[in-house]
């Protein structure tokens, strides 16, 4: 059963280039229009060293920019939850960061911390991409902490700090968690388009070799650096979703296996 | 132990939640404080508790309470998911910043006391009801309070899991010589659990009469078929249904 679950969708995936394959030779398809998968193997395989050190540009901008937003949206969350005077003031401009599309900014970001350095610039707009499901999240998730608890907590003369460490950070587990899934996508989708904005700097991250291909009509380069794009990001939603599980397995209730 | 006169709250927005309360409560007494929903009685239990600042009048201790000093179980049996049984348990001791073996050796006690000794190391969302409930009760009783304060306890919990929990909280208040405060909207449960049934009336919320049930303190299952038993209900419960018109 299990086996039959794993093997399906492969079983589509190759059937569905397989038939990919046979028509573009049917129609003869202009290999600059849609190469054939066998094409886009072979240019992985030819470019595969200068495609893999962009990747690995690629995923260490966006690692570093996501583990940034964890870390920033958890301390904001957390000074919210203390103050909500601070929270009323700050608030706002999170939004305001948060609705304000990055493409729109980022000449701007470019210009103010990018020149000298183009990394930096797809640093912060990677950075901005992933922050506020953090923040949001985990501002909730403080808030959600079981009211019973709390006053429980405070009959027995628990400190401020008691409290958020031993029940509203708990509380706050799950709904970081599923933040932090977002938030690992984002910050690779913040990494691309920050990419394709600073145009071809001094960084070359995989958004910059789709580009470079586009400009010189090889597609399947450009489909190889595609393919290993979608793979960063499946290697990232699932790294996070196997530490969700780890974490939670044990008392959440949307963890619990039941039977049928 | 504690002596309250005139004690009155007002929320914010203008509800008298409680005026002219008048209770007092003696060492090793149980009282139960019955009335019917939105009288005020959880009102009343988080102030003695100290959740709530009283409004007007005065709250005397004899001795006040200090840290630790009041056991409460609530309504939900409010655990913490996340931590195992024991882990619950010894949550305030953990707070008070009692070591780490003494305080699993003291939660350990506690469970044995309500029967749970074997689900040390489970987690709250495999345990039932009435399982849950008797965590509740080990965290409440684990800093070893003089006064124990129930908020409707049980009210979630099918009858006969309901009547083997009065049993068992009967034994465990007896043998530790603990002063309880009782609030239920069941006349039967007050009067087969209290020495004491003071009944509350809504709107303002008060205690409008005083009723003592003049049974031996080890009650056994008979008690609860005795003329006197059904006598006793039938008074409160008439009682309380005249205060509502």
């Amino acid at each position: 059963m299990k086996a039959a679950r794993m093997l399906s969708p492969l079983l589509v995936v190759l059937a569905a280039l397989g038939v990919w394959e046979a028509l573009v030779h049917l129609w003869q398809v202009p290999s600059f229009v849609l190469p054939p998968p066998s094409a886009i193997g072979h240019a992985l395989y030819d470019d595969f060293a200068s495609l893999l050190s962009s990747a690995w540009i690629t995923l260490r901008i966006s690692l570093t920019a996501f583990a940034l937003a964890v870390i920033g949206g958890v301390a904001l969350a957390v000074l919210f939850s203390q103050s909500r005077t601070v929270e009323m003031a700050l608030f706002p401009l999170a939004v305001i960061l948060q609705v304000t599309p990055i493409v729109a900014i980022a000449p701007l970001i470019v210009i103010w911390v990018g020149i000298d350095n183009p990394n930096r610039a797809l640093l912060l707009m990677a950075w901005i991409a992933a922050f506020f499901p953090v923040l949001s999240n985990m501002t909730l998730g403080l808030r959600a902490a079981d009211h019973g608890l709390v006053d429980l907590y405070r009959l027995y003369g628990a400190t401020r700090w008691q409290i958020l460490r031993q029940v509203r950070l708990p509380s706050a587990l799950p709904y970081l968690l599923s933040a932090v899934k977002i938030s690992g996508g984002l910050a690779l989708i913040g990494t691309v388009v920050a990419e394709f904005v600073a145009g071809s700097g001094a960084s070359m991250g995989l958004a910059w070799r789709i580009m470079e291909s586009g400009n010189r009509l090889q597609i399947s380069r450009m489909f190889a650096a595609l393919l290993l794009l979608s793979l960063l990001g499946i290697l990232i939603f699932f790294c996070l979703n196997a530490l969700e599980n780890l974490l939670l397995r044990r008392w959440h209730e949307s963890r619990v296996e039941r039977e049928a | 132990m504690l002596r309250i006169t005139d004690l009155g709250k007002e929320f914010s927005g203008g509800v008298v939640a409680l005026e002219k309360v008048n209770l007092h409560m003696a060492r090793g007494e149980f009282v139960a404080l019955l009335g019917p929903s939105g009288c005020g009685k959880s009102t009343l239990l988080r102030i003695i508790a100290g959740l709530i600042a009283p409004g007007s009048g005065h709250m005397h201790w004899d001795t006040p309470p200090a840290r630790g000093g009041i056991g409460v179980v609530f309504q939900e049996p409010t655990l913490m998911p996340w931590a195992n049984v024991c882990k619950n348990v010894e949550a305030p001791l953990r707070i008070a910043g009692v070591a780490a073996q003494k305080r699993r050796e003291r939660a350990m006690q506690m469970l044995a006391l309500v029967g749970l000794e074997n689900f040390a190391e489970a987690y709250p969302r495999t345990l039932s009801g009435g399982m849950k409930m008797r965590v509740a009760i080990a965290r409440a009783l684990v800093t070893s309070p003089p006064i124990l304060l129930l908020d409707e306890p049980f009210a979630a919990l099918d009858e006969i899991t309901r009547q083997q929990l009065n049993d068992d909280l009967m034994d465990i208040c007896e043998k530790a010589k603990l002063s309880v405060l009782f609030v239920t909207h069941s006349a039967a449960e007050a009067v087969y659990l209290s020495n004491r049934v003071l009944m509350m009336r809504a709107r303002p919320g008060t205690i409008m009469r005083e009723v003592r049930i003049n049974a031996p303190a080890n009650r056994q299952e008979g008690f609860r078929h005795s003329p006197q038993f059904a006598a006793l209900c039938g008074e409160i419960s008439t009682g309380l249904r005249m205060a509502m018109t």
